[in-house]
C-alpha cells in the first residue's frame, strides 16, 4: 500500500543525446525528400513498409533485443529517445509500431527458441508486423470476460472466437491472440493463454471496422475453428493474463500516450509565432509546460521500466494525463487558430481535422481513462 | 546525488518538524537552526551547513509537506543563496531575502538603501539581505533588521508573514558586488524553483491526508474508498500531485546540474506546480467533505498555501507567457528536449 506515487526523474546519457542528433538529421532528410508529410497520430495510422524499413535498416527498431537476435542491445531510455524524435516528427511508423513496442519484448521473455529465431530478427529489420487481438464485441475495457477459445486438437490448436479493434490486423504478418485455454469465463484471469497466429490463415477472416472519419485502421478478426500448429502457443499455458498484464506496461507507457497530436501542436506553435495574438501565446506556453511535465513523467516511467521497476500505476497515471492533454491541443488549436479544420486539407486545417476525428479514441484505446483510474486507486490501496 | 544523505536528512527535519505544541514555529525554528538546517545547500564558507540544492529540496520540502510556518525557502534558497552568490557570509540568526531591488546611493563611504521592499517574514528575522541598485552597480546588501526601516505587517492566504519593509536612507551593515547573471530574474526563479518544490510537497500532503480520509471515514455504511466516484477523485488527484512532484525534482535537478535549459525547466515547473494546485485544492476539499473545512482540521493549513504559494514568484499565467516568449527564438520540440536545435 502506498501513500503516494514514486517516480523519480531520470536524466538521460550523452549517448542519449548523441543519438537524438542522429535520429534529427535522419528525419530532417527524410522530409526533405519528401518521404513522408507529418501526421498526427501516425503512430496507430500511417503504416509505410519501406519507411520501417529504412529504420531497421538504422538499428531503430527492436533496439533493446540482444543482437543475437537481431536486435541492437541498446537500453530502453536509447529507444524512448528514438521514440519520441519519430513521434515528434509524425512519422509513418504505424506498421512496426506494435511489433516493435510491445511483441517484440513479449516474445523475448515468454517465446519458445524457435519463435525468438522465426519472429525477432524480421521485426528489428523492420519487415514483421504484428496485430493484438485481445478486445473482443463483449469484452472491451473487461478483458478478462473473453470468449475466444482454443482448444488442443490433434497437431495443433484449434481457435474460435471474434476480435475486435485490432489495429492494422489487414497487413499484419501475424497476431497474437488472447484465448481460453482452460475453464470457463467464470474463472475470469485464470485459464487464458495466448497464441500467434500467422496471416494470412486458413479459417481466419479479416474485415474491416471503418471509423467515423472512414478511415481502416481497426479490423474485426474472426477465428472460424481455425487450426494452428502445436507451437503457437506464446508462453505458458494459462498464463495469458500475467503475460498480457506485462505487455499492457509496454503499451501503456510510452511517449505515445501524451505525443499523438505533437505534429499540431509543433505546426500551431510556429503559426502563433507569426502571428503574434499574446492570448493564443499565453496558452501555447501553458500547453507547453504541460507537455514538458509530461516528457518528464514519461521519461521517469521509461526509467523505472528500464530498471525493472513495474510502472504500472505510474503508467496508468500518465497515460490518464497524457490522453487528455492530447485532446486539450486539439480543442486549444481549433478555440484560437481561427481557421476551419478540412478534411484531407493542408497544413494546420488538415491536421486539426485529422486530430479532431481521432480525439475521441485517445481516452479509450489501451484502456480507457476510468479503468485507468481504477488502477491507480487500487495502487492508492482504496481497492 | 547523495540519497543516504537525503534520507537522512528527510528523517531529521521530519523528526524536528513532527512535534506538536505551543509555539511550533518558534521551537521548530529553533532546532532548525540549532542542526544547520535552515542553511543546507550554502556553502560553508558563506557561513552556511554546505550540501546541494537537492539536500535544501529535501528540508524545503518536508516544512511544506508539514505545513509548518517556518522560513527555510526563503533562508536558505534565497537569502543564502544570494549571499554565498556574492561573496558575502550569512549573519547569525534569521536572515531573509527581499524580493524587490532596493535603490542605493553612497553618503561618506556608506551605502544607504531606500525603497518599499517585500520581505517575508521581515518582522521575524535578524537581517534582510536585498539586492540594490546604486549608479552603475549591481549590489547584494545586508540590512540589519533593527536599522530602523518601516516594517508594515501583512499576511498571504495561509497567514504566512508577507511583510513590506519602507527604506529611506537606511545603511547597510554590508554590501558586495552582484556577479554576472544575478538580478531581479535570477532571484524570481530561484524563488520559482523553491515555491515548486513546497507547492508539490503540499499537494502530496493533500493526496496522504485524502487517502487516509476516505479509507476510515464510513458513510451509508462503508468506508468513502468504496464509492467509484471518490475512487476517481482520488485517483485524479494522485495524477495530478505525481505530476507537480516530477515536475518540481526535475526542475531541481536540472538548476543543480546547472543544465543550459533550466530557466525553461524552472518555468514549466512552477507553471505545472501553480496550475495543478486548484486540482488538488478542490479534489481534497471535496473528499475531506465539511470535516476539512475546520480550521481544527489540518487540511486547511496546506490548501491554503497551496492558494498562497501558486501566486508567488509568478503565477502559471507568469511562467506560460515567460515559455511562449522563449519560444520566439526556438523551434517547440527542440526548447521540450533541452536541445539546441
Amino acid at each position: 500500500m502506498t501513500t503516494s506515487i514514486h517516480l523519480p526523474p531520470h536524466r538521460l546519457s550523452e549517448a542519449a543525446r548523441r543519438l537524438r542528433d542522429d535520429v534529427r538529421s535522419f528525419l530532417d532528410g527524410e522530409l526533405a525528400a519528401g518521404t513522408f508529410v507529418p501526421r498526427c497520430d501516425a503512430w496507430m495510422s500511417v503504416a509505410d513498409p519501406a519507411f520501417s524499413r529504412r529504420l531497421g535498416a538504422r538499428g531503430w527498431i527492436g533496439m533493446t533485443l540482444p543482437s543475437a537476435y537481431g536486435g541492437h542491445d541498446r537500453s530502453p531510455l536509447e529507444r524512448f529517445v528514438v521514440t519520441e524524435e519519430l513521434l515528434a516528427a509524425g512519422a509513418p511508423v504505424a506498421a512496426h509500431w506494435i511489433a516493435d513496442r510491445q511483441m517484440a519484448p513479449s516474445i523475448l521473455r515468454h517465446g519458445s527458441p524457435s519463435q525468438r529465431e522465426r519472429y525477432l530478427p524480421a521485426i528489428a529489420r523492420g519487415e514483421c508486423y504484428f496485430a493484438i487481438g485481445m478486445s473482443e464485441p463483449d469484452a472491451g475495457s473487461d478483458l478478462a470476460s473473453v470468449r475466444t477459445r482454443a482448444r488442443q486438437v490433434d497437431g495443433g490448436w484449434e481457435i474460435t472466437g471474434t476480435k475486435v479493434w485490432t489495429t492494422g490486423a489487414h497487413f499484419a504478418h501475424a497476431i497474437v491472440v488472447l484465448a481460453r485455454t482452460d475453464g470457463s469465463p467464470a474463472d475470469r484471469h485464470a485459464g487464458l493463454s495466448q497464441f500467434i497466429v500467422d496471416l494470412p490463415a486458413p479459417g481466419v477472416e479479416i474485415r474491416p471496422i471503418r471509423t467515423i472519419d472512414g478511415e481502416h485502421h481497426f479490423n474485426e478478426v474472426i477465428f472460424d475453428a481455425a487450426v494452428v500448429a502445436e507451437d503457437s502457443l506464446l508462453g505458458e499455458r494459462g498464463a495469458g493474463w500475467r503475460q498480457v498484464t506485462a505487455e499492457l506496461a509496454h503499451e501503456r507507457s510510452g511517449p505515445e500516450r501524451y505525443m499523438s497530436t505533437v505534429p499540431l501542436l509543433r505546426v500551431w506553435a510556429e503559426h502563433v509565432r507569426q502571428q503574434g495574438d499574446a492570448s493564443a501565446e499565453r496558452e501555447l506556453g501553458g500547453l507547453t509546460a504541460r507537455a514538458w511535465t509530461l516528457r518528464q513523467m514519461s521519461l521517469s516511467v521509461a526509467a523505472a521500466l528500464a530498471e525493472e521497476r513495474p510502472p504500472e500505476i505510474a503508467a496508468a497515471l500518465v497515460k490518464d494525463l497524457g490522453s487528455r492533454f492530447e485532446a486539450d491541443v486539439v480543442e486549444t488549436v481549433r478555440r484560437l487558430a481561427g481557421i476551419e479544420p478540412r478534411k484531407n486539407g493542408s497544413g494546420l486545417e488538415g491536421l486539426l481535422a485529422e486530430a479532431f476525428l481521432h480525439s475521441p479514441a485517445f481516452t479509450l484505446r489501451g484502456g480507457s481513462n476510468e479503468i485507468l483510474r481504477s488502477v491507480v486507486a487500487r495502487g492508492l490501496g482504496v481497492r | 546525488m547523495n540519497d543516504d544523505l537525503r534520507t537522512e536528512i528527510r528523517a531529521a527535519v521530519t523528526a524536528i518538524l513532527d512535534r506538536r505544541g505551543e509555539d511550533r514555529t518558534g521551537r521548530a525554528w529553533k532546532e532548525l537552526s540549532e542542526g544547520g538546517f535552515h542553511l543546507i545547500g550554502v556553502p560553508e564558507e558563506a557561513g552556511g551547513s554546505g550540501g546541494g540544492l537537492g539536500e535544501l529540496a529535501v528540508v524545503v520540502d518536508v516544512a511544506a509537506f508539514q505545513a509548518v510556518p517556518v522560513p527555510v525557502a526563503e533562508t536558505a534558497f534565497l537569502a543564502g543563496w544570494l549571499l554565498a552568490r556574492a561573496g558575502l557570509s550569512v549573519p547569525a540568526g534569521m536572515t531573509v531575502a527581499s524580493l524587490d531591488e532596493a535603490r542605493g546611493h553612497r553618503q561618506d563611504g556608506v551605502l544607504r538603501l531606500s525603497g518599499r521592499l517585500r520581505v517575508p517574514w521581515a518582522r521575524h528575522a535578524g537581517h534582510i539581505v536585498t539586492m540594490a541598485r546604486c549608479a552603475e552597480e549591481n549590489l547584494v546588501a545586508v540590512i540589519p533588521g533593527d536599522a530602523g526601516a518601516e516594517l508594515v505587517t501583512a499576511e498571504n492566504l495561509a497567514g504566512e508573514p508577507r511583510d513590506l519593509l519602507v527604506l529611506d536612507g537606511v545603511a547597510a551593515a554590508a554590501s558586495a558586488a552582484a556577479p554576472p547573471g544575478l538580478d531581479a530574474t535570477a532571484l524570481l526563479r530561484r524563488g520559482a524553483l523553491a515555491r515548486s518544490v513546497q507547492l508539490a510537497a503540499a499537494a502530496r500532503a493533500v493526496l496522504v491526508s485524502a487517502r487516509r480520509h476516505v479509507t476510515e471515514r464510513e458513510q451509508f455504511g462503508r468506508p468513502l474508498a468504496r464509492f467509484q466516484a471518490v475512487q476517481q477523485h482520488l485517483a485524479a488527484l494522485a495524477a495530478q500531485v505525481t505530476a507537480m512532484q516530477v515536475s518540481a525534482q526535475a526542475a531541481v535537478a536540472a538548476v543543480e546540474h546547472e543544465d543550459a535549459d533550466a530557466a525553461v525547466a524552472v518555468a514549466a515547473a512552477k507553471a505545472t506546480t501553480s496550475a495543478g494546485a486548484r486540482q488538488v485544492a478542490a479534489i481534497g476539499h471535496q473528499l475531506h467533505g465539511a470535516l476539512g473545512y475546520s480550521s481544527e482540521h489540518h487540511l486547511g493549513a496546506v490548501t491554503t498555501r497551496l492558494w498562497a504559494w501558486r501566486e508567488e514568484f509568478g503565477n502559471e499565467s507568469h511562467w506560460h507567457d515567460h515559455l511562449a516568449t522563449a519560444l520566439h527564438d526556438r523551434a517547440w520540440w527542440p526548447l521540450l528536449t533541452g536541445d539546441a536545435r
